[in-house]
């Protein structure tokens, strides 16, 4: 027994000498030669690398809802169209030409006849029709489900047939027109997907994906990195880089350092308080995301004194929003409408409520509140792209309706909880936000905005605004073809919602990203997802 | 002997048991719904009754609890709400990752925290001891996210000479056997691969291992000093037994017994500590996982990790006690 506790006390002894020195040698032997082998990427100056805070969650973009996911499917798969490089509008795609019907319910598209799946099987009209018919059926394809599905209103979905009218023309018949029809094509979860790699891997899908995507993707490892690679066979613009690596590193502040280090290129989720170190920096570059989001107040209308359209001004205009502004560091805009700037139809008319107290006081006097009311407020925990403080906005509001006497009192939940209970209608005001989807106006005011959209377990107008006058308007911009009259319904439909306030918009932010200042090309698109075969390393 | 290991690992049934209806309760109480947390703001009521009824959640508790338990019992742990991939399959992958981690991190916390108690102990005042005792103080009071973030900023960004994040590098090919990296690249004799690793490992497993290395160095020091002071040891010393011989031999043995029980606890509180050093440096592992299913309420996800956490916590602490017996003849566990 005696000699066995020595011996194991040598092997300890033996394991540590052996650590400490294999520490020591692999610090001193490595740091000589220049250190770019151990810890930066492959050498390989046609890796390009991009660091982020979460992997994705399945590969199969109709079955996801989350942008990490739909990040890494936009590089794999193709749409029948694109998003044109800088904005919302589309371009040709998997489509090279369409038309729709006068009475815009058949939509016929050409497709391209050079297009081969990354499993070497060629795309055909069949298989446009065989990725609709599978998103269809089934409740867990949650984009097709909320884009074009079945509401009370319209039982059968927005698409009642996909049929291929030849071996390269796809044609839809809608049940009614829809206008966005064509914005929400574009959208990365509708990225046609390879019949016979479906049919392959059945359940498995979802971590062997297979488009027609300008990369073809070549490993994942869960929590760690996913590996795409040139598609040599890319019909469009060719990628200039020989492979894409997306790396999950949770934390922005270590996220950022291996940036500086130079173990990735690009990263998303930059710290606000990091932005000047970007810029003074000879070596990094800062990319900001054109906004497609907007954060603001719900007032729910169906609430005691928020009832009341004074109140719901007076509140507007009790509210300091360049003081709440500061709280986004640089990273956001005052909002003064439902849409950000970047989609058309924005109303750039329409003037703000300003801060002023005196005639917010004067107009809860006039609602029969002088002396004001108490109130809840319910936010969210944890921050959200649009609203990187929640609680200290909270807190701020809270105090600037202080001093109109509304006496507010915060209510924090963590995300789900806060949405769950929101979409009941159980709340006075809250803090919410929205990223938009496919560009278009429709996706912002009919949405956020609509009656139909003010339904208790799944609503999505927070605010419980029911305007007969702004429906009328809404509906008939979502039937209509021509874009200039869209356009113009979009603009009265703000002054309505202007005018009625059952928001406050707070803003629009522009998440940063930051890149080496090697990598070119890179141009952020505001739906929060760009192609990579634009990108290049010099 | 035998039959106490037999009898301690058939308990592990009534504790698993009560572990599973404890976190069952607790995800069933706690407010938010699943099938909202997936579909977020994007989902249609339709969409929304469907998958609730899809995951049975409209079920009462004990059904749900029921189906779970029978399941389990089966070895199905059952499939991420989320990524939709089989619960077994995605932990198969992490619990290595966070045990490699674990493991490394624990070596070394054992082997220099015992060493430099030791030798303060036997040179009680010197310079060693007041620097390693200040050193210790150091470690207990260093918060994780800070240390990390620090050996980041100096060893990958400043020096360039340790990655700063993931296991393995990836230019690096390993084929993986057991999942534990280092192992593997040992089984396939792939050297640069075991290199790769052990840099990988270096600073997530000295972050980790900081805290439980300044515990267990003041314990073994106390634990030693007390022990020098025996009677058994001044009649070693009185017969003129060479002092190595004293200490090796005859105390540490001794000594050993209450940094065993720090050891013991330490390395459950590791596997909690783990999701900030995972957060930090990226390490693909279990803490990371759970985490994420916990704010996405993935429950399937955290019920079986939990499950399997737990496990660990109870076979680690029986096989601490079987160490007991190793070191201090005298326990009987009749």
């Amino acid at each position: 027994m005696k000699k066995h506790s020595l011996w194991s006390f040598i092997g300890i002894l033996i394991v540590s000498i052996f650590l400490i020195t294999a520490c020591s040698e692999d610090s001193s032997s490595s740091s000589p030669d220049d250190g770019s082998t151990d810890s930066t990427d492959s050498g390989d100056k046609n890796t390009l690398v991009f660091g982020r805070g979460a992997d994705s969650v399945q590969l199969d973009p109709a079955k996801v809802t989350d942008g990490e996911s739909l990040y890494v499917t936009n590089q794999i798969y193709d749409t029948l169209v694109r998003y044109k490089e800088k904005n919302t509008e589309v371009r040709p795609a998997l489509a090279t030409e369409w038309n729709v019907s006068e009475d815009g319910k058949t939509w016929t598209f050409k497709l391209r006849e050079d297009v081969t799946f990354h499993d070497g099987t060629d795309f055909t009209a069949e298989d446009v029709v065989f990725n609709f018919e599978r998103w269809a059926t089934g409740g867990e394809y949650a984009y097709y489900g909320y884009m074009f599905g079945a509401t009370e209103d319209n039982p059968a979905g927005i698409i009642e047939k996909v049929e291929a009218t030849g071996d390269y023309e796809v044609t839809f018949t809608l049940t009614q027109p829809n206008a966005p029809f064509l914005y929400t094509l574009a959208m990365p979860p509708f990225g046609i997907a390879s019949p016979e790699a479906i049919e392959e891997h059945g359940e498995n899908y979802f971590k062997n994906p297979v488009g027609t995507g300008p990369f073809v993707f070549e490993e994942w490892v869960k929590d760690d990195s996913i590996t795409l690679s040139k598609n040599p066979d890319y019909y469009g613009e060719k990628p200039k880089v020989e492979e894409v690596i997306f790396r999950v590193i949770p934390d922005n502040g270590a996220r950022f350092m291996e940036l500086q280090s130079g173990s990735i290129d690009v990263m998303n989720g930059l710290n606000p308080q990091d932005i000047e170190q970007v810029e003074s920096s000879d070596d990094l570059q800062i990319i900001r995301r054109p906004s497609m989001n907007v954060s603001y107040m719900a007032m729910n209308m169906e609430k005691g004194p928020l009832k009341e359209k004074k109140v719901r001004q007076a509140i507007n205009l009790a509210i300091d929003k360049k003081k709440l502004i500061t709280l986004y560091e640089g990273i956001g805009k005052e909002a003064k409408n439902p849409l950000p700037p970047s989609i058309w139809g924005y109303n750039d008319d329409i003037e703000d409520y300003g801060y002023d107290v005196e005639e917010a006081k004067r107009l809860l006097a006039e609602a029969g509140y002088p002396d004001g009311f108490q109130i809840t407020l319910d936010i969210m925990s944890n921050p959200r792209p649009y609203m990187p403080q929640p609680k200290v906005t909270a807190q701020v509001i809270q105090q600037m309706l202080g001093e109109v006497g509304i006496e507010v009192e915060v209510i924090e939940n963590d995300w789900d909880t806060h949405l769950a209970k929101t979409e009941n209608g159980e709340h006075e005001m809250a803090l919410m936000g929205w990223i938009g989807d496919n560009g278009d106006p429709d996706n912002f005011l009919y949405v956020l905005l609509d009656k139909d959209n003010a339904k208790k377990g799944s609503a999505g107008n927070y605010a419980f605004y029911k305007s007969d006058e702004l429906h009328d308007i809404l509906i008939e911009a979502q039937t209509t073809m021509d874009k200039e009259k869209r356009t113009e319904l979009y603009m009265e439909a703000q002054e309505i919602i202007h005018e009625d306030a059952p928001w406050v918009p707070i803003a629009h932010t522009t998440p940063p990203l930051a890149a080496n200042k090697s990598v070119t090309g890179y141009q952020p698109h505001p739906t929060g997802s760009e192609p990579f075969n634009f990108l290049d390393i010099k | 002997m035998l039959s106490y290991i037999i009898r301690r690992i058939l308990l592990l049934i009534p504790v698993l048991l009560g572990v599973s209806l404890l976190t069952f309760s607790l995800l069933f109480l706690i407010p938010g719904d699943p099938a909202q947390s997936l579909l977020g703001q994007k989902g249609t009521e339709v969409q929304l009754e469907q998958l609730r009824e899809e995951m049975g959640l409209d079920d009462p508790f004990l059904v749900q609890y029921g189906r779970y338990v029978g399941n389990v019992v089966q070895g199905d742990l059952g499939e991420s709400v989320k990524s939709k991939e089989e619960v077994s399959v995605e932990i198969s992958t992490r619990l290595p990752a966070t045990m490699e981690l674990t493991i490394f991190a624990m070596t070394v916390a054992i082997v220099i925290g015992v060493l430099a108690g030791v030798i303060a102990a036997v040179k009680q005042y010197s310079w060693f001891d007041n620097l390693s005792m200040t050193g210790a103080l150091f470690g207990v009071s260093l918060p994780i996210f800070f240390l990390g973030l620090m050996m980041i900023w100096i060893f990958s960004v400043q020096l360039n000479i340790l990655p700063a994040s993931g296991r393995l590098s990836n230019h690096i090919e390993l084929e993986s056997i057991t999942n534990f990296y280092l192992l593997d690249s040992i089984l396939t004799g792939n050297w640069a691969a075991f290199k790769d690793v052990f840099l990988h490992l270096l600073m997530p497993g000295l972050a980790l291992g900081t805290i439980p290395m300044a515990i267990i160095a003041r314990m073994t020091r106390s634990s030693m000093l007390e022990v020098m002071k025996q009677d058994y040891i001044r009649t070693a010393n009185a017969k003129g037994l060479a002092k190595p011989i004293v200490i090796f031999r005859h105390a540490i043995k001794n000594a050993f017994l209450p940094v065993l029980t720090v050891i013991g606890l330490q390395f459950g509180l590791l596997l909690g500590g783990a999701v900030l050093t995972e957060t930090i440096f990226s390490w693909p592992g279990i803490g990371r996982y759970v985490l994420n299913a916990v704010l996405g309420r993935d429950y399937p996800v955290v019920q079986s990790s939990i499950l399997i956490i737990a496990t660990i916590f109870v076979i680690v602490n029986l096989i601490t006690d079987i160490l007991y017996k190793y070191f201090d003849p005298r326990i009987s566990y009749e």
